[in-house]
């Protein structure tokens, strides 16, 4: 046994792990390149895409002296940027309102040179604040839809043909493009949506005479924040459908029957025993919902966006319904507006990717929160 | 049941009334299972011909292989099976307290409250200790501090946990141990204080010590509430029923006191079974 002769000596020349170039080999890798290629591919498009706009937004946020970020730029609303030039060959570049003052203070400088760029000025405070409205009318709105929806399906509705069918619908308008809901909601909310009121416009389809001399009057919400809310609402309720529906079935049968076998009655056994648990999860899914919808032009271009407003909401209006009601800038329609449908220069340039830079930063945070907290809210989550 | 106990008797040499089942309902009755059939898809029965009487004050035992009906009858006790939407007892009736259960003129809320359930895998609220065991109170809409504070006091007492967990009632129901969980659940189930309490295998999922605990807590639980508990466990049949029931593919086969049926069934299938020489 321990003969070491009888063994035959290792041979140092024969390597039996020689490297081989098999066709199965060859394969392999072109494979392997493929794939990584196509990973390299994505990557490069998100690199160039952010770091593009990084470096054309970022200066325009920030600066370099106290405070460090532009404050002008979050709270002034888009103004037409003056650019000219006096005779003695000074450059001027100023937004439209000091223009006025300065031509006031300067009666006697001549202007030889003088270029508007419209809502190359001022700052995106005014579409800030309509894209803040719109998600929160959105999100209220398809929340309450949303809950109830899956609630009813989830819960309370018996399993059958009728119900698949009304899923499969619920899941294929998900699959319906923007614009077209960007046109159901002009139709619905913005023409025929009822409104209580004391004298109907012409165009009202249908008066139905209510006490005190007033009528609900399907007349429409006419373009406002109201209308492009209720739009964008709709667009995501697939979105928040399925969320909230994932998040009720995560709840343990058990504590629907438990509950239940104490007395409770249906309604009770949900309320108490399943929508406690289950809103955590319901909001994280919804937020990514938010992410989308704060981003969407389509649905809004026709039902609630301008790409002028003067006023901020709250100034225009004294009341809930009017403040409801009126028109707001939003920042998918104003980058819209100053990439597309204005002149281009350099002047424009800052605006463009300064409102692109915070809008992007903006919609990376709640994505991030939305990932924060379902990490947060699956840790905790015990049974 | 009339039938298959007679049949079991003729067809041995046991003396013809050893079977106490077939005794017409008596003041002690409490539950009466007469001649049901229950199919969770129409056309499918799982159970068939059933009849049975359980006693007030006692513990019965549902023993059986996998899959006979044991959970589906316990269920339909408290038409828990209610819950599904096909399910539906397609003959005979289900009387508790002298009521026929599955009338329209009942209060499905009512009967639950009447007849408790403890599942097998426990299954605390994810609350604290206290409002766990205060949930049912709760929600018949009962607000008084020192009403609830009493029922809990009480069901924890009974359920023997008051002592593990007087000093933090407010801590989560879910941070007991599997077995103190359970204990818990049963006594959320005995806070609303029902007549009868059903149990699912309620030791399934706990480990010896704990399974000792709950069974000696069934017994003196016994004095206050009619029990049914299904097990697979014979030896737990044996410590803590008073009368056990073999079910055999939908069907009841024997039912008789814990004593007789273990020791000396009327039927060769429950020897076979009890004994473990079943298959
Ligand atoms: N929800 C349901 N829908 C359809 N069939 C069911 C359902 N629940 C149980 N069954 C069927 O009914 C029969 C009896 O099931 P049941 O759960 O009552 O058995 P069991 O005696 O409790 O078994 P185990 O000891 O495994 O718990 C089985 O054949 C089972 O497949
Ligand atoms: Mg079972």
């Amino acid at each position: 046994m321990h003969d070491q002769a009888t063994d035959p000596p290792l041979q140092k020349s024969e390597n039996p792990f020689q490297k081989k170039i098999t066709p199965q080999k060859r394969q392999d890798a072109v494979v392997s390149t493929v794939l990584r290629m196509a990973t390299y591919f994505i990557l490069i498009c998100a690199a160039f895409i952010f770091l593009d706009i990084i470096r054309k937004g970022a200066p325009v946020v920030f600066q370099t002296e106290f405070p460090f970020v532009n404050t002008k730029f979050f709270t002034d609303s888009p103004e037409t940027l003056m650019t000219f030039e006096t005779e003695d060959g000074t450059f001027y570049k100023m937004d439209f309102s000091d223009y006025s003052q300065w031509k006031r203070d300067n009666p006697e400088g001549r202007i030889v040179e003088e270029h508007s760029h419209a809502y190359s000025g001022g700052g995106i405070f005014g579409p800030l604040v309509g894209t803040a409205l719109l998600t929160i009318i959105c999100i209220i709105v398809a929340l309450f839809v949303g809950l109830t929806t899956a609630v009813y399906l989830n819960e309370y509705s018996s399993k059958g043909r009728f119900m698949d069918m009304v899923r499969l619908a619920i899941m294929n308008l998900a699959g319906v493009p923007s614009i077209v809901f960007g046109l159901f909601g002009l139709g619905l909310f913005c023409f025929v949506a009822p409104v209580i009121t004391g004298e109907p416009q012409e165009r009202s389809i249908l008066n139905i005479p209510l006490f005190g001399g007033n009528f609900l009057a399907f007349q429409g919400w006419g373009t406002s924040m109201i209308a492009g809310g209720f739009t964008l609402a709709v667009m995501i309720l697939p979105v928040i459908i399925a969320a909230c529906e994932e998040s009720l079935k995560a709840i343990p049968m058990g504590f629907r029957e438990a509950s239940l076998a104490l007395g409770a009655t249906k309604w009770q056994s949900i309320s108490k025993s399943v929508l406690p648990y289950a809103f955590p999860g319901m909001l994280t899914a919804s937020i990514l919902g938010i992410t989308r919808v704060a981003g969407e032009t389509a649905p809004i271009m026709f039902t609630a966006a301008l790409a002028h407003k003067d006023k901020l909401p709250w100034q225009d209006t004294d009341s809930i319904g009017g403040f409801f009601s009126q028109s707001v800038q939003a920042m998918p329609y104003h980058i819209y507006t100053v990439a597309a449908r204005i002149p281009q220069s350099e002047y424009t340039k800052p605006m463009q990717f300064g409102s692109v830079f915070v809008f992007m930063v903006l919609v990376m945070c709640f994505a991030a929160l939305s990932i924060f907290m379902r990490i947060n809210y699956r840790k905790r989550v015990k049974w | 049941m009339s039938d298959e106990t007679r049949e079991g008797s003729l067809s041995t040499d046991e003396t013809p009334g050893g079977s106490s089942a077939v005794a017409p309902a008596t003041a002690d009755t409490v539950i009466e299972v007469d001649d049901v059939n229950f199919a969770y898809v129409k056309g499918k029965d799982v159970l068939r011909d059933i009849s049975m009487q359980i006693n007030k004050g006692q513990v019965t035992a549902f023993i059986g292989p996998s899959g006979c009906g044991k959970s589906t009858l316990l269920r339909c006790l408290n038409r828990m099976n209610d819950l599904i939407p096909t399910a539906e007892i397609t003959k005979g009736e289900i009387r508790i307290l002298g009521t026929d259960i599955y009338d329209p003129s009942v209060d499905v809320i009512e009967l639950r409250k009447h007849v408790g359930m403890v599942f097998q895998k426990y299954n605390p609220f994810p609350k604290s200790i206290y409002e766990n065991v205060a949930f049912g109170l709760r929600i018949q809409g009962i607000k008084s501090k020192s009403v609830l504070d009493e029922a809990v006091e009480r069901s924890l007492k009974l359920a023997g946990l008051w002592e593990e967990v007087k000093d933090r009632l407010d801590s989560s129901g879910l941070g007991l141990s599997g077995g103190q969980q359970q204990r818990l659940c049963i006594a959320r189930t005995i806070a609303v204080q029902p007549k009868i309490v059903l149990m699912d295998e309620p030791c399934s999922a706990l480990d010896p010590i704990s399974t000792t605990i709950i069974e000696e807590l069934i017994t003196q639980l016994k004095d206050e509430f009619t029990i049914v508990i299904v097990t697979h466990n014979m030896q737990q049949a044996t410590r803590v029923s008073d009368r056990t029931a073999y079910f055999y593919l939908g069907e009841l086969i024997e039912m008789d006191d814990t004593i007789k049926i273990f020791n000396n069934p009327s039927r060769k299938e429950t020897e076979d079974y009890v004994s473990g020489r079943f298959g």
